[in-house]
């Protein structure tokens, strides 16, 4: 049972999300905080973090990590299939219809409009880390760290994995 | 050329997962690097028009792309050589990190990692919420952008309505809808 829900919750995500990888992080936090509550904000938030430290898509580490929380190595296996393979059939199954349709106007609408959906839900989401920041680390630290990491990032582009460092180096020393 | 094929595809796959930073999009670049002008796999105008059917489906671009020219160069073992290749090792390093930091989570200093780096983590999702919403823009406009987007976040977190059935419903609708004759492929909210 768990593993058809760990299928499921894997499996849907992967197969509306256009947007490549990143496009389907909010998705996935639906499922898996959301409608099965197998982990907290709180720790989606670490996840997420350390995915974003590490190389490699961001869809397979979550996958892989999340369905090893819930249901050891098989679960793994289970949330990486549904992550990998059904999109993957899809693809080399219906390549020469995709390659005559590649330009049509249809099936460019298809990515386009879901892109202001998978927006709103990323930015619900930053709200929602916004709360866990606040109730976890308090409103001042959150806000520090906050900028600190958007002028890294953004103004002198800072890789992701010394920004994360830099914050479980502060998280220790200053919120441990 | 066919001695140590699998070998090659999985060691180029494997450089392509522990280089790749940023999620699958952003390795896209390396991919191009070791299968077009590394190995000389693909035409840079194959790689082109395979990118770009990857594009058209959803889930994740960078095990759809290993994936289907794995299989092209090597069948079906090629397809799951290069596939694990990119996502298996950090997988693993994955569950070992997070399961040591899990293990310790109640030593306070270790608490206060796990604190720390939930604000980075909203400023990283702000800046996809903004790109998502600025390439939306870029297609449809800001009216139709932000009102997608309120509807369908009404239905979502106001209604409780599973974001599978709203997105469905506007790829369904996207599909069925008579193609724009005009170049400039702007449509309605559904």
């Amino acid at each position: 049972m768990i593993h058809a829900e760990l299928f499921l919750a894997f499996f849907i995500p992967n197969i509306i999300g256009y947007g490549g990888g990143p496009a389907i992080i909010p998705l996935i936090e639906a499922e898996v905080v959301g409608r099965y509550g197998w982990m907290s904000g709180q720790e989606f938030a670490e996840i997420l973090a350390l995915g974003n430290a590490l190389p490699s898509p961001i869809a397979t580490k979550m996958a892989g990590y999340v369905g090893y929380e819930v249901a050891g190595t098989g679960g793994a296996l289970v949330a990486v299939f549904a992550t990998v393979v059904p999109s993957l059939l899809l693809m080399l199954g219906t390549l020469g219809l995709l390659y005559r349709h590649r330009d049509s106007p249809r099936v460019k609408r298809m990515s386009q409009w879901v892109r202001p959906v998978i927006a709103m839900m990323m930015a619900w989401l930053v709200a929602s880390f916004f709360m866990e920041g606040v109730d976890g680390a308090g409103l001042a630290h959150t806000l520090l760290i906050a900028a600190a990491a958007a002028i890294a990032l953004l103004r002198f582009r800072t890789h992701p994995a010394f920004v994360v460092l830099g914050a479980l180096l502060y998280g220790a020393v200053m919120l441990g | 050329m066919s001695g140590p094929i699998q070998g090659r595809l999985f060691f180029s796959f494997l450089r392509i997962g522990l280089l790749g930073f940023g999620g699958g999009p952003s390795m896209i670049p390396l991919v191009h690097q070791e299968v077009v002008k590394r190995h000389g796999w693909l035409e840079d105008e194959e790689f082109a028009d395979i990118l770009a059917i990857a594009n058209t489906l959803p889930g994740p671009i960078a095990t759809k792309m290993p994936g289907y020219i794995g299989y092209r160069i090597g069948g079906v073992a090629g397809c799951a050589n290069a596939v694990l290749a990119v996502i298996l090792p950090m997988i693993v390093a994955m569950i070992l990190m997070l399961g040591l930091f899990s293990h310790y989570r109640d030593v306070s200093w270790i608490h206060g990692m796990g604190q720390g780096v939930v604000p980075v983590v909203m400023v990283m999702m702000a800046q996809l919420a903004w790109d998502f919403l600025h390439k939306s823009r870029l297609a449809l406009g800001w009216t139709v952008s932000l009102g997608m987007a309120a509807i369908a976040g009404g239905l979502i977190y106001w209604l409780g309505i599973h974001p599978g059935w709203v997105i469905g419903a506007i790829l369904v609708t996207a599909l069925l809808q008579p193609a724009p004759k005009a170049k400039s492929a702007e449509g309605a909210a559904p």
